[in-house]
């Protein structure tokens, strides 16, 4: 089985009864989930005032990502395109709103302008205060109907999003893109819209746990809209254990190697190599003890 | 589905120039107890449509909530009380939303409208 789900049928169709269950039955999946939006959350920069926000969660699901933003005290309004992930949702009681709709499709939300003709141009303000989406944008790239372009859903979900959006607002996606044109494809997208901002990788030097998101902010470029840093991009070790046990390798050594061949030092690798180990370790964002001076050291004979 | 969401949905209909508010075709409504937050209601309130607002209450069968409303109102304790009960409490669970041009029916079903929309009406 391929590893990316969209390659595989439509999100509406791969989301079935069956994989919806699977899909917020697995633990680690919604230990992702939550560890993703929460990142996502902090990404928004929404000001610490106390005040419940309203939130658009894109591809909500079944309301793994949207449990993250109730605990953070919001509001918030799911989308998604998966009834089966929708109807688990319900079943989860969320506590957002949640509505049955395709992102690619043109706005569903009131976009701004046409309210305020009649009252003397009294334009109604961008509703949304931020907008997240985990692990969802990337399904736009595909062509899963004859009616359906890439670029053009592309095009009137940033679009659409960016006439909800009020000024200032935040938006965060985490994507998986499949490799850099999607990427590009993804970014340029936004841009056209008239959002400004940009990707933050999250361990970029690790594979596994390697996360990228795209923040954009509606509005002129400022300031406030210059794309934070992302975590462990300077070698900063990462606080997760689930690569622990995949990273194990295991290592079977030759009986046959000739003996001349092994480089035998009676002090083994030394301290250097191993702070240097460590640090490949550490770039690659795996969880590793800290260096201290019992680093390397040897055991005392009576251990 | 609760009114905060209907104030802020549009029907998307390719070729329909004001698809705002949809009519509210009731089946069943249910109460929902939520916890009362002033601030975000002052928050929300510059953002909502009033008139649609209140219109979606009558039909839900809320009458409470007064015609006309303005910042100065935002003091008093009984106006966010009502405010708070119409926007977050009252959910329409059963029903369908009308697109205010075409008459295309949105149904909502268990609380969650369907906004679908067929491949001609892109």
């Amino acid at each position: 089985m391929s590893n990316r789900p969209e390659l595989l049928a439509p999100p509406e169709i791969f989301y079935d009864d069956s994989e919806a269950r699977k899909y917020t039955s697995s633990s680690r999946i919604i230990d992702i989930q939550a560890r993703l939006s929460e990142r996502a959350l902090e990404l928004l920069a929404l000001s610490v005032d106390g005040i419940p926000r309203l939130l658009l969660d894109i591809g909500c699901g079944s309301g793994l990502s949207g449990e993250t933003l109730t605990e953070n005290g919001h509001q918030w309004i799911g989308l998604d395109v998966s009834q089966s992930m929708l109807n688990i949702a319900l079943e989860r009681e969320v506590e957002g709103d949640l509505l049955l709709g395709d992102m690619g499709q043109d706005a569903i939300f009131v976009p701004l302008w046409p309210y305020g003709w009649d009252k003397g141009l009294a334009l109604r303000p961008g509703i949304i205060d931020g907008a997240i989406s985990i692990s969802a944008v990337q399904w736009l790239c595909n062509a899963d109907k004859s009616s359906h372009e890439p670029r053009l859903r592309l095009k009137a979900f940033f679009g659409s999003l960016y006439r909800c959006l009020a000024r200032g607002a935040r938006a965060v996606f985490q994507v998986y893109p499949e490799n850099i044109a999607q990427r590009e494809l993804i970014l340029r997208s936004a841009m056209h819209a008239g959002f400004a901002g940009g990707v933050v990788i999250d361990y970029p030097h690790s594979t596994k746990s390697r996360k990228e998101y795209l923040v954009l902010t509606c509005g002129a470029p400022s300031i406030s809209t210059a794309v934070p840093r992302g975590t462990g991009e300077d070698g900063e070790s990462c606080s997760e254990d689930e690569s622990s046990e995949e990273n194990q390798t295991v290592c079977i050594s030759d009986r046959n190697r000739p003996k001349k061949k092994q480089k035998i030092t009676r002090k083994g690798k030394g301290r250097d190599w191993i702070f240097k180990k460590k640090e490949q370790l550490r770039r690659k964002g795996n969880t590793v003890p800290p260096d201290t001076r019992y680093t390397g050291r040897k055991r005392k004979a009576r251990f | 589905m609760r009114l905060f969401t209907h104030n802020m949905l549009s029907s998307n209909i390719k070729g329909v120039a004001n698809g705002f508010p949809l009519r509210i075709e009731v089946d069943q409504v249910v109460e929902k107890q939520v916890d009362f937050n002033p601030d975000f209601l002052r928050n929300m309130f510059p953002k909502l449509e009033w008139k649609a607002l209140v219109d979606a209450a009558r039909t839900m069968g809320y009458t409470e909530l007064p015609e006309e409303a303005d910042s100065s109102m935002l003091e008093s304790e009984e106006f966010l009380r009502k405010l708070h009960h119409a926007l977050l409490e009252i959910h329409l669970e059963e029903g369908a939303l009308v697109c205010p041009e075409t008459g295309r029916k949105f149904p909502v079903n268990k609380g969650i409208p369907n906004m679908l929309l067929h491949e001609d009406e892109v």
